[in-house]
């Protein structure tokens, strides 16, 4: 009975079918973009290859906001700073790879250290050099920030707007931080000329694919972790926090806790993300920190359907699939869409683009009497509710209003 | 007093939000399978001193005991939920995007921490105890509805439902009845009383004729303190009873 209701579900159908064309993007591209011919029509041309790959990476920091967001009502507006802190473990790997290709040869030390006259590697670059290790700290310190930020935050209760300020305070001050050059990333030129990863040059054709097979398999992966954990007893309590934060706790459970597992997956998430991008665009720098790059993902979150899980990297893809478009026809008007795009979704799209579905697909089904049955309600008149609706909200219901 | 055999023990209780005296010394004590009605006009701390045993609000001065000799005043609200008290607050709070199981399934008596919740898996002892649920607050027929599609008055219903799958020792109610029709007023005090069978209850009440049907000792509170405590024909006949809630 349990597995029939499972596979009866449409949210659930709907997120199977994205893991499902994910793991076939990820296997097809790479041999469009190799094996077939550029004069075929169904070449994949390289820049489209690092340009879709570069959207799945925000497509799975969507998704890790989606997390927090959508299922337990935390608008973060700092998640930024977590991808960016991914992306500079794997830069500082990548930094390390180029050994003594680098402008002043050394190889040890690279460029930006030799510039500032240092002597030695400082303490927190060692490590580096190995996969490995650059793999585990790129989960680990957005992890261990968002658990400790989370830690304070959650157990003093702040909540609302006035945790989104601190989350968009946590991110301007590491803006700061490493904007200053002797904090040792780089400063504002951050860390770039990446030549090798994993032995392989990361500016071939062939790296370019395999990067964007693993941030194809990395965003089906995300989902997959994302729709095990809300769909499990854990997350029907993170929308019970959501909704009811007060009647959790008189039932028992630590509602700081609760938000605190959801804040810290969810960061291993953005800098995952975070990691998968670097080596795509070839830099990182402190602009990654910008509050103005966290707003932008809210949007595009709110764009695609926040709390749907699907929606958020459907929003990711569009928007920037759109501000690629719009920056190169209309450079000047781009910021002026944006806003307007946010201001639109907000008032006319609650429930974002997802929602917008949801409702045309109950509508279909509203005009054929024989999947629609009639309770009356309370006041005594006759409301129409479709059962195929109610299923597909299943556990994880209505967002509530942007606050 | 002697705070042994008390499930419940308030002693020189005060509690004042910006110089209002919400609590004013107020002493209750509840014995052990005892049920207690609390009664009072509006503003006579009722809703405060429930926040004061939950953990939600601290008091200013007094003493709070909770089974004789865990004092409340130093634990929070889960620790507190977890030793066995129970609240329905007056507006029903219940999850409205879950549905009635998933309600149920969130309350029900068990670990609390985020791990076990992930990995959980339905027990069929935990489906027969829902099962068993769902007949005592006779929302069977709606089991996978979402919460928010109940009336007010199944919404008291079901919170009271989470409360006995929560299964504490004593369970605060608060004006459980609002909102029912005769009937289902009925229903709930014979409910009530089934619960009493085996738990401590707390239940305030404006409804007298609910509260006759209770059958309970009746505590009235005034101004934050104790006005008069007794039998519902004793406590309805006192001079000052009348005076302050009952009207003449």
């Amino acid at each position: 009975m349990i597995t029939g209701r499972f596979f009866a579900s449409g949210a659930d159908r709907r997120i199977l079918l994205t893991i499902a064309l994910l793991l076939v993007v990820a296997a097809l591209v790479p041999v469009l973009n190799l094996a077939v011919s550029p004069a075929s029509a169904f070449y994949v041309p390289s820049y489209i290859v690092a340009l879709v790959g570069k959207y799945l990476c925000y497509a799975l920091l969507a998704l890790s906001l989606d997390l927090v967001w959508g299922y337990c009502g935390i608008l973060s507006l700092g998640h930024g700073a977590f991808f960016a802190l991914g992306g500079y473990a794997m830069g500082m790997y990548l930094m390390r790879q180029i050994g003594d290709r680098g402008v002043y040869g050394n190889p040890i030390l690279p460029d930006f250290m030799v510039f500032l006259n240092w002597k030695e590697l400082p303490w927190f670059w060692y490590g580096f050099d190995q996969f490995w290790f650059a793999a585990l700290m790129v989960m680990l310190v957005p992890g261990l920030l968002a658990f400790i930020f989370g830690w304070f935050a959650f157990r003093s209760r702040v909540t609302g707007v006035y945790l989104s300020i601190i989350t968009q305070a946590m991110t301007y001050a590491l803006l700061l931080a490493f904007f200053r050059n002797d904090m040792g990333f780089g400063g504002n030129n951050g860390l770039t000329d990446f030549k090798d990863i994993l032995g392989f040059n990361v500016q071939a054709d062939a790296t370019r694919s395999a990067l964007f097979a693993a941030s194809a398999i990395a965003l089906a992966l995300g989902v997959l972790v994302t729709w095990l954990v809300v769909s499990s007893k854990y997350g029907k309590l993170l929308v019970a926090v959501r909704d009811a934060e007060s009647r959790t706790r008189f039932l028992g459970w630590r509602a700081e806790n609760v938000k605190l597992f959801a804040f810290t997956v969810s960061a291993v998430m953005a800098g995952i993300a975070g990691a998968l991008y670097v080596p795509q665009v070839g830099i990182i720098n402190p602009g990654e920190f910008e509050p103005a790059n966290s707003i932008e993902v809210v949007i595009w979150t709110a764009v695609g359907g926040r709390g749907t899980i699907v929606g958020p990297i459907i929003g990711a893809v569009l928007v920037n699939a759109g501000k690629s478009f719009f920056t190169g026809a209309f450079p000047e008007f781009w910021l002026f869409a944006l806003g307007g795009l946010f201001v639109f979704v907000t008032l006319f799209m609650p429930k974002g683009i997802l929602g917008l579905w949801d409702q045309w697909s109950g509508k279909l089904k509203w005009r054929s009497p024989s999947q629609a049955d009639e309770i009356p309600d309370d006041q005594g008149e006759v409301v129409v509710r479709v059962g195929q609706t109610q299923a597909q909200s299943g556990g994880n219901a209505e967002p509530q209003p942007a606050e | 007093m002697s705070k042994s055999g008390t499930i419940l023990y308030l002693d020189g209780v005060s509690r004042s939000f910006d110089g209002f005296k919400a609590i004013n010394n107020l002493s209750l004590v509840l014995d052990k399978g005892e049920m207690r009605a609390i009664i009072g006009p509006n503003g006579a701390g009722k809703t405060t001193m429930m926040d004061i045993i939950t953990g939600k609000t601290r008091p200013d001065v007094g003493e709070v005991f909770f089974d004789g000799q865990i004092d409340l005043t130093r634990h929070d609200e889960a620790d507190i939920a977890m030793m066995g008290i129970g609240r329905k607050f007056q507006k029903p709070t219940v999850f409205e995007s879950h549905t009635i199981e998933d309600n149920l399934v969130l309350s029900l008596k068990g670990p609390r921490s985020i791990f076990p919740a992930l990995f959980h898996r339905r027990t069929a002892s935990e489906v027969k105890h829902i099962d068993h649920i769902l007949e005592v607050i006779r929302l069977g027929d709606k089991r996978y509805e979402l919460a928010a599609n109940l009336s007010h008055g199944q919404k008291q219903w079901l919170e009271i439902g989470m409360l006995l799958a929560q299964d504490p020792k004593l369970l605060l109610v608060d004006e459980p009845v609002a909102g029912m029709t005769d009937a289902e007023t009925e229903e709930t005090a014979r409910l009530l009383r089934d619960i009493n069978e085996t738990h401590s209850v707390i239940v305030v009440e404006h409804d007298m004729h609910f509260v006759r049907e209770l059958g309970v000792k009746v505590t009235c509170l005034h101004e934050g303190s104790v006005l008069s405590e007794g039998t519902l024909d004793f406590v309805s006949a006192d001079e000052r009873v009348v005076e302050v809630y009952l009207g003449r």
